[in-house]
C-alpha cells in the first residue's frame, strides 16, 4: 500500500480570465521508505501537487489516498488532523513559532495531538536525534542560525512519527555547506529510520539523494 | 504549554499596544463602577436624609379656608381621625432673635411642648414644659451661633421675652415637615401667648405602621372633606417615590455613559486584535499546517482578548474601589455609602462588562483568524 497514490488527478483553479489547469490526470505513487524529488519549472503545477500531498488542498477530480486516507470528501477539520497526526511539514522559510521556545516547538504537535505526559522528554529526544544541543532548547528560534533552525523544523515535523516528510525547498534558505548538512540528516532519517521523504526543490544536485525525480511539466507529470 | 499559554505570551509579545488596550478597559470599568457607584450613593444619601419622614402624612389647609390656618377644633377632628397614631399641630413663623448684644432672625417652630419629644430627638440638655419659658436650637443654628452665644443655657430675646435654651437638637437633615436644624423650637403655649394666636399652620401625622399610611390619609379626607375640601394630606412617602425613581433614572443614566466608555474600549480592543490577526496571518498559516484546527485557533485569539479583558478589569476593579471612594466622599459627603452591597455590586458589574467587551470585540478577529485559508496564510509575507 503506498504512503501517498494519485489516480487521475485534476485540479483547476476558476479565475475571472478563464480556468487555470494546474494539474491535469495526474497519476503516481510514493512507497514507504521512498526518497522521492518533484521538480519541475515554476508554474508546472508543483505546489498544487504539495498542497494535494499536505491536505492543504483537495482535487477537483480523481481519487488522492494519503496514509491509507481518502482526502476528496473530507471537511476542514479531517484534514487538519490528517496534517497533524501524518504528515511532517518542512518549510523553506522553516516557519517556526516565533512565541514558543526550541523545545516548545517541537512539542507543540505532540500537545495539539492531546498526548499530557512526556510530551518535554519525546520533544528532546527528537531534538537530540537532529543535531540540536541540549543548551539550546531554551531558546527563542529567532536565536538560532538558519541550519540550526531548519533542525528544530524537522525535528517538529518528526515529532508526531507522521507517515512522511513533505519537504519544500528544505534548503532554499541556507547556504550550500548548511544545506548539504540538512540534506544528510534528511537522508539519515530516510536510510536509517525508514521515513518517506517528498521533497521539492529546483535544485538539480538533490538527485544524488533521491531514489527518483517526478518530473511536472505543465501540470502533467513528464 | 496550551493555548492560553500562547494567547498570554502574544499579549506580553506587544506590551505597549496591549497595554494601551488594557487602559482602555480600565478606564471603561472605572468609569461604569464609579458612575454607578455615585448614582447609588446619591440615591442612598436621599433615602437617608428622608427615611425618617417616610411614615409621616402633612396635612395642611386646603387654600382659601380660616385664613389658611386649622382651628383648635379642626385639629382636635384630625386627631381623632387618625386614631390610635399620634397628629402634632405646629405653627411656624420667622422672628428677630437677640442673644446679648448679636441680632439676627431665626426660624421659629411652636409646637405644643408634650408633642416635642415625640418628633424631635435631643442632643444635650431637656425638652421644654408647656409652664416654663424654655426653648430647643437646632444642630446647626447652635453649630453656627456658638460664639454669639447662642448655646444650651443661654438667653434668647425674642420680641420683648427672653426664653432659655434648655436643649440643644440632633441634627436631623432636610425633611417635608419640619426644618428644624437652623430653627428654635418653642412650646407652643408660649408662642400662643406671646402672639397671641390660637390656630396651627399645619398637622403632622407619624404614622406608627407605614402600611397603614393610605388608610389614615383617607380617614383623615373622609372625616376633614366631607362637604368642601378644608384639608390637604400630603404622603411623604409618595413624595419619597418619585425621589426614589428620578435618582434612579440618575443611576442609569451615569452607568449608561460609562458602558459608552467602554464601547469606546472594546472598539480599541477589536482594533488591537485585528491587527495582531494581520500581523500574523504568516503564523496562522504555520500553525494551521501542522495541525491546528480552526476552532483551536479561534480558542487562541478568543483567550488573548480575555487576557486583555481580565488584566483591565482587575486593575479597574481595583481602581474604581478608590474613585468610587473619592466620588462618595465628594458628592454624597460619606464614603460609608461605598460599602454598601449595591456599591460594590456596581464595581463587579463594571468588572464583568469590561471581561465580556473585551471577549465580544475579540470574537470577529478569532474568527477571521481561524477562517484564514492555511495556503494563503503560509505565502504571505
Amino acid at each position: 500500500m503506498p504512503v501517498i497514490s494519485f489516480e487521475n488527478v485534476t485540479k483547476v483553479y476558476p479565475l475571472p480570465a478563464g480556468d487555470v489547469v494546474a494539474l491535469d490526470g495526474v497519476d503516481l505513487a510514493i512507497e514507504e521508505g521512498e526518497f522521492v524529488l518533484i521538480m519541475g519549472p515554476s508554474g508546472s503545477g508543483k505546489s498544487t501537487l504539495l498542497n494535494i500531498m499536505g491536505s492543504l488542498d483537495v482535487p477537483t477530480s480523481g481519487e488522492v489516498m494519503i496514509a491509507e486516507k481518502r482526502i476528496s470528501r473530507m471537511d476542514d477539520d479531517d484534514l487538519t488532523l490528517l496534517r497533524r497526526d501524518h504528515i511532517g511539514f518542512v518549510f523553506q522559510q522553516f516557519n517556526l513559532i516565533p512565541l514558543l521556545s526550541v523545545v516548545e516547538n517541537v512539542e507543540y504537535p505532540l500537545i495539539l495531538k492531546g498526548r499530557q505526559n512526556d510530551t518535554r522528554e519525546r520533544a528532546q529526544e527528537v531534538l537530540e536525534a537532529v543535531g540540536i544541543a541540549e543548551t539550546h532548547f531554551t531558546h527563542k528560534p529567532g536565536e538560532l542560525s538558519g541550519g540550526q533552525q531548519q533542525r528544530v523544523a524537522i525535528a517538529r515535523a518528526l515529532v508526531n512519527d507522521p507517515a512522511f516528510l513533505l519537504c519544500d525547498e528544505p534548503t532554499g534558505n541556507l547556504d550550500s555547506k548548511t544545506g548539504t548538512a540538512i540534506m544528510d540528516l534528511l537522508d539519515r532519517m530516510n536510510h536509517e529510520e525508514g521515513k518517506t521523504v517528498v521533497m521539492v526543490t529546483h535544485d538539480p544536485r538533490m538527485t544524488d539523494y533521491a531514489d527518483r525525480t517526478i518530473r511536472l511539466v505543465d501540470g502533467r507529470i513528464a | 504549554m496550551t493555548f492560553f499559554d500562547l494567547a498570554r505570551r502574544n499579549v506580553t509579545r506587544h506590551w505597549l499596544r496591549s497595554s494601551l488596550a488594557v487602559i482602555g478597559i480600565v478606564i471603561g470599568v472605572i468609569a461604569i463602577a464609579s458612575l454607578g457607584i455615585m448614582g447609588n450613593s446619591i440615591s442612598l444619601m436621599f433615602g437617608d436624609m428622608v427615611s425618617d419622614v417616610g411614615d409621616t402624612l402633612i396635612v395642611t389647609p386646603a387654600t382659601g379656608v380660616g385664613g389658611g390656618k386649622f382651628t383648635e377644633r379642626q385639629v382636635t377632628d384630625i386627631t381623632r381621625a387618625v386614631g390610635s397614631n399620634i397628629a402634632i399641630p405646629f405653627s411656624s413663623t420667622a422672628d428677630r432673635i437677640s442673644v446679648g448684644e448679636k441680632e439676627s432672625v431665626a426660624m421659629i417652630y411652636a409646637i405644643p411642648a408634650e408633642d416635642i419629644p415625640l418628633l424631635l430627638e435631643r442632643e444635650s440638655g431637656a425638652y421644654p414644659k408647656d409652664t416654663g419659658a424654655g426653648c430647643l436650637i437646632g444642630s446647626q443654628l447652635a453649630a453656627n451661633s456658638r460664639e454669639n452665644g447662642l448655646k444650651l443655657g443661654a438667653r434668647v430675646r425674642i420680641g420683648g421675652e427672653t426664653l432659655r435654651v434648655v436643649g440643644v437638637l440632633k441634627e436631623r437633615g432636610m425633611g417635608f415637615d419640619i426644618n428644624p436644624d437652623y430653627a428654635i423650637i418653642v412650646p407652643y403655649s408660649w408662642y400662643s401667648s406671646h402672639y397671641d394666636e390660637d390656630n396651627y399652620d399645619q398637622v403632622i401625622v407619624k404614622v406608627r405602621n407605614v402600611d397603614d399610611i393610605d388608610a389614615v390619609k383617607e380617614s383623615i379626607e373622609q372625616r376633614m372633606n366631607r362637604r368642601e375640601d378644608v384639608v390637604n394630606v400630603m404622603d411623604t412617602r409618595g413624595i419619597l417615590e418619585s425621589i426614589f425613581a428620578a435618582t434612579e433614572s440618575i443611576t442609569v443614566f451615569l452607568a449608561g455613559i460609562g458602558a459608552i466608555s467602554l464601547l469606546v474600549a472594546g472598539v480599541s480592543i477589536l482594533n488591537v486584535m485585528l491587527m495582531s490577526v494581520t500581523e500574523r496571518i504568516k503564523e496562522i498559516g504555520v500553525l494551521r499546517s501542522i495541525g491546528t484546527r480552526r476552532s483551536e485557533v479561534m480558542r487562541m485569539f478568543i483567550y488573548e482578548a480575555l487576557v486583555l479583558g481580565f488584566a483591565g478589569a482587575a486593575i479597574g476593579g481595583v481602581l474604581s474601589f478608590f474613585t468610587g471612594y473619592v466620588v462618595t466622599a465628594v458628592f454624597a459627603g460619606n464614603a460609608d455609602y461605598l460599602f454598601h452591597p449595591a456599591s460594590l455590586l456596581y464595581i463587579v458589574f463594571g468588572m464583568a462588562f469590561g471581561v465580556i467587551t473585551s471577549v465580544a470585540s475579540g470574537f470577529y478577529p478569532a474568527w477571521k483568524a481561524a477562517q484564514l485559508n492555511p495556503i494563503q496564510a503560509l505565502r504571505h509575507e
